[in-house]
């Protein structure tokens, strides 16, 4: 059926196409984004996993809706709601670099330094004001340095 | 100033520093599971417009039937002020 009728079928495989070499770009920087996020090690990060499957699965799913959106800044988006959800599963950490930092203030962190949105589209995506974005991110930099401190043993 | 953006700097490469592999198959797992979520997505919805049209045949139907607009005939006799 397939065959005579392309219009679904070879709108999907165009779609999965695309998907796939977006896969291919993303992944790696927006696993690394999961990794600090859940403050697992990095070789190590089975929730982080998980979390990046169900983003770009998620993803994947919106893909007829994006219309130029940047697929990238949404799967972005649905790894941090994602994330904010289940933040009480990952409050303590499991030796990650950010393991002494709270979810909220490795979210901030993240979405500053790591992925560099300004304090007013991190605020956004947070529901947060810029000012509060912006203090969250100087003490939540503020431990992120003293931990790499720590880790590499030099003066913190 | 500087001295911010140097400890911003810094923070960037504290941050990059190391990366993750990604699993092999993540595109097709992840495409799999994407279609699976659209596809409840689009019976759910598909479900709701059913039952909304249900209901609206069903009020139709009811309102044809028993015509709740129309008043009844009264029971009451108007006050009596003649004669």
């Amino acid at each position: 059926m397939g065959r005579v009728t392309a219009g679904p079928e070879g709108r999907r495989a165009y779609w999965d196409r695309e998907f796939e070499a977006f896969v291919a770009g993303a992944a790696g920087r927006l696993l690394h984004a999961a990794t600090l996020l859940t403050a697992e090690p990095d070789d190590d990060a089975p929730a982080a996993r998980d979390l990046l499957a169900d983003a770009l699965a998620r993803t994947y799913a919106h893909w007829d809706r994006l219309r130029g959106d940047d697929p990238y800044a949404h799967a972005r988006r649905e790894l941090c709601t994602a994330f904010a959800r289940q933040a009480w599963r990952h409050r303590r950490g499991r030796g990650g670099l950010l393991s002494r930092l709270t979810p909220r203030l490795r979210l901030v962190l993240v979405l500053r330094y790591h992925e560099g949105l300004a304090e007013e589209t991190a605020g956004a995506l947070l529901g947060l004001p810029p000012e509060r974005v912006r203090t969250l991110a100087a003490r939540a930099g503020r431990l992120a340095g003293r931990a790499a401190g720590a880790v590499a043993g030099g003066a913190p | 100033m500087s001295t911010g953006s140097h400890r911003e700097d810094e923070l960037r490469r504290l941050l990059d520093r190391r990366h993750t592999a990604v699993p092999p198959g993540l595109a097709d797992r992840a495409a799999t599971r994407g279609l699976r979520l659209l596809r409840r997505r689009r019976a759910l919805h598909g479900a709701g417009w059913l039952l909304l049209i249900a209901a609206v045949a069903a009020f139709t139907v009811w309102a044809a039937v028993v015509q709740p607009w129309s008043v009844p005939p009264s029971t009451v006799a108007p006050p009596f002020e003649g004669l």
